[in-house]
């Protein structure tokens, strides 16, 4: 899923201070999961400005609405029923899902309410950790299914580098040592073999190299 | 004997079967040249090249290609490092090729310490390649005359090529197939980690010897003289990878008020004794940070003075 944190509600309340009337926007998919722009952090956070507006005796509306999917153009279109009155919509999708409102309404400010973080997953309740990188050229198979892109600091594809203690990273402890895994897994397997060779550079055209990306399926055009 | 790699003073010294002692010397954090050049002249005629980090901690200074080309001026042989963290794969191709039309024949492949770690954690890193594929690109480049994308190289650079190796790092079992990598990959020599446990560094070089590695390769132990305890509780604490067993600290506290130096000095003293005889040790690189006055006067307690001119 695509992770996201809330934006301080001071940052926020910077941005949203020029309108009147405003619409917390939130998504009920991958933030929603990551519990930072579902339904119910939208109406907290929705409440939370109310508050803080009234405390400032600041005349402002602010109401709140999830979509099922902000990234999606079939969902987004719902807005349409109610979107007139408002002034700006203060998204708490991610940062493809404030682009694709933003598209979609050309003539309402979009204000990003959380700030994207990764592509990840799940480890335990409230924690998320990065696990994928997005590069467009899956190599997985040859770490054991962990890929040291996303989850070694330096990105090595020949590691372990020196710096590996107890299992854990050198830039932070918290962090696990992506080799220690990588080598730890492929051993349980007896796939160690596949580290002999030495992995050569990766072929970051496929990420980066062509400039931002699209996938184009004519299967599925209409 | 074949021809030689690069034909660089320290490949000349390791070849010609003599006991290697390089040092090392961090360019300043600013244009000070004549800092730079007072820190290398300690070491002038007193090692056989010297290192020139590369942002080393992740610190900004002075480009390790520059102080390198300062150094040579000053007769002193650089051993040129560069960090994959800054460069991507055209920068460190163009500076692999500017630093030897330059004059620069030994050249150590690292992957940088992590921004962090330094004074702009804000920055973005790089890492295109890893030190591996850094290494054989340096080769790659040296001996088949083709850049990464396999087009011509027209005049190849030469470098004697250097890697880095810590044997104390996790997991430990991978630490001597990871330098059989290196060596693979294209490494001439290997300059350690700063080594105090001498007991996990013995069954190291002995696994490196049954491999055979120290055949293929000059393998050079890393000595860093301990200056103070808290010197010696940093590295064993703070310094990622480093291995300090708690009996040398204990050694360094009984030294007593004032003496705490000279019994560091006497351990590396020690430890220089025993890699002239350890099988598979071909040299010494002494890292005496920010004491590079000192390494005169250890190289000559150490009797590896005078260098062999050869």
């Amino acid at each position: 899923m695509i992770t996201g944190e809330q934006k301080p509600v001071e940052e926020i309340r910077q941005m949203i201070a020029p309108y009147k009337r405003i619409l917390v926007l939130g998504c009920g998919s991958c933030v929603a999961e990551c519990s930072a722009g579902g339904e119910k952090e939208t109406a907290m956070l929705a409440s939370a400005l109310r508050m803080a507006a009234r405390m400032n005796n600041e005349d402002v509306t602010i109401e709140e609405m999830t979509l099922d999917r902000q990234c999606v153009m079939q969902f987004v279109i719902q807005l349409d029923k109610v979107i007139d009155p408002y002034d700006a919509v203060l998204s708490l999708g991610c940062g493809a899902g404030v682009q694709a409102v933003a598209e979609m309404y050309p003539e309402v400010p979009i204000i990003p309410g959380l700030n994207t973080e990764f592509l990840g997953e799940t480890k335990a309740q409230g924690e998320w950790a990065e696990t994928c990188l997005g590069c467009g050229d899956c190599m997985l198979y040859h770490f054991g299914g962990i890929c040291p892109l996303a989850r070694c600091s330096k990105q090595i594809l020949n590691g372990p580098c020196g710096g590996s203690v107890d299992g854990r990273c050198e830039v932070n402890p918290d962090i696990p040592c992506a080799w220690q895994l990588i080598i730890d897994r492929l051993d349980k397997f007896g796939g160690l073999d596949r580290l002999e060779d030495i992995y050569p550079p990766k072929d970051w055209s496929k990420k980066q190299g062509g400039g931002p990306r699209k996938i184009i399926r004519e299967d599925q055009q209409k | 004997m074949s021809e030689l790699k690069a034909g660089s003073n320290l490949e000349k010294v390791l070849r010609a079967g003599h006991f290697a002692f390089t040092g090392e010397c961090g360019p300043p954090q600013g244009a000070n040249v004549e800092h730079l050049i007072e820190k290398g002249n300690h070491l002038k005629g007193v090692v056989d090249a010297v290192n020139v980090t590369d942002n080393q901690t992740a610190v900004v200074r002075m480009s390790s290609w520059a102080a390198s080309l300062i150094l040579l001026e000053h007769g002193i042989e650089p051993n040129f490092q560069m960090v994959c963290r800054d460069r991507n794969r055209l920068a460190i191709q163009s500076d692999i090729l500017g630093a030897y039309s330059m004059g620069l024949r030994n050249m150590l492949c690292l992957s940088g310490d992590h921004q962090s770690f330094g004074n702009h954690p804000e920055s973005k890193n790089v890492y295109d390649i890893d030190s591996m594929q850094l290494i054989h690109t340096v080769k790659t480049m040296r001996d088949e005359g083709k850049f990464l994308n396999g087009s011509d190289v027209d005049v190849a650079p030469k470098f004697f090529i250097g890697a880095a190796s810590n044997p104390f790092a996790e997991p430990f079992d991978f630490r001597v197939y990871r330098l059989a990598k290196k060596i693979d990959a294209g490494a001439d020599f290997v300059q350690t980690q700063c080594i105090y446990n001498m007991d996990k560094f013995r069954e190291f070089m002995k696994r490196a010897v049954d491999m055979g590695l120290h055949e293929k390769c000059y393998i050079l132990a890393g000595v860093t003289p301990m200056k103070s305890v808290g010197m010696a509780l940093y590295m064993s604490k703070q310094v990622p990878g480093m291995d300090v067993p708690e009996s040398l600290i204990k050694r360094l506290r009984g030294a007593g008020k004032g003496k705490v130096a000279e019994e560091g000095i006497k351990f590396a003293l020690e430890q220089i004794e025993e890699f002239k005889e350890m099988e598979g040790v071909a040299g010494v690189h002494l890292m005496a940070i920010e004491w590079e006055h000192k390494v005169p006067e250890i190289a000559e307690r150490a009797g590896v003075l005078p260098r062999p001119v050869v």
